[in-house]
């Protein structure tokens, strides 16, 4: 973390959009200097030149010029429209996870940030992650929306409550970056703040071996036996519920018509109130899990299902 | 409008000029009814696209009946509301009378049945919030659709009795002589306002109590 | 015509109820002007509480619950009380009759009725400052205003739903008066380009306004009844609050600049003495602004969670909406081009509101762009953009306007040295509170943030310090614009040899406005001798 106090211009870049979102950046900064430069210098020939030197001056008049109309609709409608096409091309950079990656789960509530690693260390307002590794992150709120924020990574997503959002970064440099909550949320808001923790990914795996745990998985599994959930989830689909076998990411067929991709927050709703979307063939017969496991277990419980794959062939489609 | 017709005001050069303002004015007000239910209908179709199954079910729970007759009962007053127009135009003090009290009664017929509809969903625990008792799968959602059920309809009713207050007072004004001929331009804006709240319903009633009945 | 007239509207009637029952377009006018003028006093009283928190990075002078209570109250008394009504009800009601040649708006108690509406909401809400405040920032984001805070959001958004009626009924109001009671000769394209933006501004009121009413009606009856609409828990979707809010506050912030733009064109035109060059794409680039506004509201919502492809649309008619605004600057621009151009404050005003808007404008890209909205979203870059836009434009417009405007409202001259020095003033302050602001969000800043890392301390000090500035330059105004009223020189019916019909009654003007109804014979802005002729 950069810690003077004197006057700081520009943000640190460390990660490896940064300096694809800066290069835009200042692209506008520049297409904003010169037609500034451009107005203003107009302006201020304009009313030195033509300041009014006698009470009775009286200009003639000029209708206007259809060809400088077309000018200066034509070049703003072409600069918009390439300037569109760029940040549209780093949008979908900046928000479509790479296929591999490590997979992190964060949870926000009002006014922490609760951070699950891959192997299922846990963290209150810090993230420890390896430098050069694409980390995807899976965010929900327990509460109102929260956004996830580093500066230093050019990385925003707003953490809604009731879903799932994925937001991705590759950390390219070693330190302590601000992580900030940038939708406001509530009375603490500008304290839902923490750090992002950038190790090489030897020390990283060090840290990770200092602390125990339990990946989300197994500990998922365990809550899925202890609920009761396999009396019916069986692995055979002899079960009174379907079975979950590489249900995730598949297309289920729901009652009634429809289909649904199976992801993690068709799987939370499924949880909370299973009534609201059937899967085909069955009866509605399972009772809700409210109350009874908040969003880190649900995430638990997901990550899970989501390790059942299909033993052989076909393999489970991703969205 | 609360202008005092007949009266030329004297922001206006003659009577033809107030006369196609006061109906612009109108159009403009309707217009703004439209994007006002409009939210409602755009927050509706979200919530229906994302939960069919709970719209299905509580559409249901509605009397199909009861909404039928209540549909044919606006249809009637729009008729009795026009030819209560076009008898102010005509001069016709009596037939315009008669046309705007079955206005009236019918709107009241409608608000009637509305209420018992109501107190049906009430003891049948369907009214959402504190009286929610309901058993049954999937509340969250019932509940959500009953919500809607209740703020579409509520608005529609509200709207109804603003209606009915100002057919109340286009009744004292023709018993005291006016509204009859040139001055008839109160009696046809109501008018306006009527048939748009009757065209809410129209859509209302499918979307609230037909949806479930497809299959 | 040109002496002070006995009987103008100011001193046919007196009493206090001789105003609060008045029909008088010009008299509703002066009661928006003072009551507007001291919720700007409000409202810029909570924004000093703000900038001086923000001089340091720790929340020492007030508690964190405190301030978020000020930045709410900042935002819900400068949007709803403040900007959105500011030039249509104070200038609008005055001038659009007097411009048309019209004696009064088409529905004058409707009017009336307007103000009252309009004191009624804003009342409410500002009650709500003395009696517990309220948190949840002018934008009412669910499930946070509709579950979780404990402040008094009830009554400030039935003051927001109370006065959006207000906002309604004046742009209808508009809407009839422009298209029915013109005088003759008074074709569209000889109108002025006030009322243009005046005439796009009313159509976003009518038609953008309901929708927000219903998404503040749907937050209260959530948070009266206990009852989920938006609240997840429900099943309901905090993002479907979102989409109605912002389907009638992007449009909003077009209620506020173009009229603003349409107090420009006036001003520009008239100081250079010149016809506004290129008047139909002038014309035109307000409706296009007003139509591709309604389309925009989703570029709220990058990093929401909504689709990408949702994200992709709302992002290239954003940058379509550009292209009118340019042409706009662009036009002004050329209109100075050859023209007889004075310094009086007017002129100061609506220069700085070019210069001012062609930097909102373009930093704006910047937040159309999605790969660095999603950088900037919901940092002080944002907060320094859309003050850009709503002070360095829509502010600057209305006080622009209200020095043109002045002599004919009141019948009085102000010191132009005082006035000039104060325009001088505003625009320093300005700059240097909310230029650091740009290079805070580029760094990372977030909005609503009560404490900050400290490595962001020495912008916010320069902001803070142009706060100061900016405060004194508004106070200046007050102080000459009410000396004005009492010592001020007598203007006559056209102190500033401009054209429009508003200029050949008398200053101020009669009851009724015009004795016969002016027969209108050329276009506007007919500063050329031998430009009289139609187009």
């Amino acid at each position: 973390m950069d810690t003077e106090t004197g006057l700081q211009l520009f943000p640190e870049r460390a990660s490896s959009v940064a300096g694809d979102v800066d290069a835009l950046f200042y692209f506008l900064v520049a297409v904003s200097v010169f037609f500034v430069l451009l107005i203003f210098g107009l302006i201020a020939y304009f009313v030195w030149r033509y300041r009014r030197r006698s009470p009775s001056d009286a200009p003639a008049a000029i209708h206007g010029h259809l060809g400088l109309e077309l000018l200066w609709t034509g070049v703003p409608l072409v600069l918009a429209m390439f300037i569109f096409g760029w940040g549209a091309k780093l949008y979908f950079e900046v928000f479509r996870p790479p296929k591999e990656g490590l997979d992190f789960y964060v949870v926000g509530k009002q006014w922490m940030w609760k951070v699950q690693h891959p192997t299922g260390q846990r963290e209150i307002n810090e993230m420890h992650v390896p430098r050069g590794i694409p980390v995807k992150v899976t965010m929900t709120s327990e509460d109102v929306i929260h956004s996830f924020f580093v500066p230093a990574f050019r990385v925003k997503r707003d953490v809604v409550p009731g879903r799932f959002v994925t937001a991705w970064f590759m950390a390219t440099k070693v330190g302590e970056y601000h992580l900030f909550c940038s939708q406001y949320c509530g009375t603490a808001h500008s304290q839902m703040t923490g750090k992002i923790v950038v190790l090489e990914p030897a020390d990283y795996s060090a840290w990770l071996s200092g602390r125990s745990a339990e990946p989300p998985a197994v500990a998922g599994k365990k809550l899925f036996d202890k609920l009761g959930c396999a009396t019916c989830h069986q692995q055979d689909a002899s079960g009174r519920g379907p079975s979950l076998l590489g249900v995730f990411g598949s297309k289920v067929q729901l009652q009634g018509g429809g289909k649904v991709v199976a992801d993690e927050t068709y799987l939370r709703e499924s949880v909370l109130s299973p009534q609201a979307k059937l899967v085909a063939g069955y009866e509605g017969i399972m009772p809700t899990f409210t109350g009874q496991v908040d969003e880190e277990k649900l995430l638990d419980l997901i990550a899970y299902i989501r390790s059942l794959a299909l033993p052989p062939a076909p393999a489970p489609r991703q969205p | 409008m609360p202008e005092p017709h007949g009266a030329l005001a004297q922001q206006f050069e003659d009577l033809e000029q107030q006369h196609e303002s006061a109906t612009l004015g109108m159009w403009l007000f309707l217009i703004t009814e439209i994007m006002f239910f409009g939210g409602l209908f755009a927050a509706y179709a979200v919530y229906r696209s994302t939960h069919p199954e709970a719209w299905h079910n509580g559409s249901r729970h509605l009397d199909v009946v009861m909404g039928g007759i209540n549909t044919a009962v606006l249809i009637s007053s729009s008729l009795t509301m026009a030819l209560a127009v076009r008898a102010a135009q005509l001069s016709k003090k009596t037939a315009l009378l008669a046309n705007l009290a079955l206005t009236i009664a019918f709107g009241a017929v409608f608000l009637g049945i509305k209420a018992i509809e109501y107190h049906h969903k009430l003891e049948a625990g369907l009214v959402p919030g504190r009286f929610f008792t309901y058993v049954g799968p999937d509340l969250d959602h019932l509940q959500l659709f009953f919500l809607f059920y209740f703020i579409m309809t509520g608005m529609h009713a509200f709207h109804m009795v603003v209606g009915l207050v100002v057919l109340a007072v286009l009744v004292v004004m023709t018993l005291k002589g006016r509204l009859l001929g040139d001055f008839y331009k109160p009696v046809e804006l109501t008018g306006l306002y009527w048939h748009f709240v009757d065209v809410v319903w129209i859509f209302l009633f499918p979307l609230l109590y037909l949806i479930g009945r497809h299959g | 015509m040109s002496t002070h007239s006995a009987a103008s509207y100011l001193n046919a009637s007196h009493g206090i109820a001789s105003w609060l029952f008045t029909r008088d377009h010009k008299r509703i006018a002066l009661l928006y002007l003072i009551s507007l003028s001291l919720f700007f006093a409000l409202g810029g009283m909570f924004a000093g509480a703000i900038r001086l928190e923000l001089l340091t990075p720790k929340g020492n002078l007030m508690s964190d619950a405190t301030y978020n209570k000020m930045f709410t109250l900042h935002g819900v008394v400068m949007i709803f009380f403040f900007l959105i009504p500011s030039v249509p009800a104070v200038l609008g009601n005055f001038l659009v009759p007097l411009m048309i040649g019209a004696r009064d708006l088409a529905f004058p108690k409707l009017n009336l009725l307007s103000w009252y509406l309009y004191m009624a909401g804003a009342l409410l809400a500002v009650t709500v400052a003395v009696t517990g405040g309220v948190d949840t920032g002018w934008t009412f984001y669910t499930p946070y205003s509709s579950t979780y805070s404990n402040t008094n959001v009830m009554a400030t958004a039935a003051g927001a739903f109370i006065a959006g009626f207000s906002s309604i009924l004046t742009g209808l109001n508009f809407i009839v008066t422009i298209h029915k009671m013109r005088a003759p000769g008074l074709t569209w394209f000889r109108l002025p380009l006030f009322i243009w933006a005046h005439y796009a501004t009313a159509l976003i009121q009518v038609l953008a306004t309901p929708v927000v009413a219903i998404a503040l009606l749907l937050v209260m009856l959530e948070r009266g009844f206990g009852v989920g609409i938006f609240d997840p828990k429900l099943g309901g979707d905090p993002l479907l609050f979102q989409h109605l809010f912002w389907f009638y506050s992007h449009p909003a912030v077009y209620i506020m600049i173009l009229p603003s733009m349409g107090v420009v064109s006036e001003i520009i035109a008239a100081f250079s003495r010149k016809r506004i060059f290129g008047y139909d794409f002038v014309a035109f680039s307000s409706l296009a602004i007003a139509l591709l506004g309604f389309l925009v509201w989703g570029h709220h919502m990058f990093v929401s969670g909504q689709s990408m492809y949702a994200g992709l649309v709302f992002s290239v008619l954003s940058f379509l909406v550009a292209v009118p605004s340019a042409v706009k600057v662009f036009n002004w621009t050329a209109t100075l081009y050859r023209g007889s151009i004075s310094f009086d404050a007017p002129m100061l005003y609506a220069l700085g509101f070019i210069g001012l808007f062609t930097i909102g404008g373009l930093t704006g890209l910047f937040l159309a762009t999605l790969g660095v909205d999603v950088h900037v979203h919901d940092t002080y870059f944002v907060v320094a953009h859309f003050h850009y836009i709503m002070v360095g434009g829509a502010l600057f417009g209305y006080l622009g306007g209200l020095h043109y405007w002045w002599p004919k409202l009141t019948g009085r001259l102000y010191p132009h040295t005082w006035a000039r020095l104060a325009a001088a003033i505003i625009f320093l302050g300005f700059n240097l509170t909310f230029f650091p602001q740009f290079l805070l969000g580029y760094l990372g800043m977030p909005r609503r943030y009560h404490v900050y890392p400290e490595e962001f301390q020495v912008l916010n000090v320069f902001s803070t310090a142009g706060a100061s500035v900016l405060g004194i330059g508004y106070l200046m105004p007050l102080i000459y614009l009410l000396w004005s009223l009492r010592s001020g020189a007598k203007a006559d019916s056209n102190p500033w040899n401009a054209k429009g019909l508003e200029w050949q009654v008398s200053s101020p003007p009669p009851v009724h406005n015009f004795d016969q109804v002016p027969t209108v014979t050329e276009e506007a802005y007919a500063y050329a001798p031998a430009d009289k002729g139609g187009s």
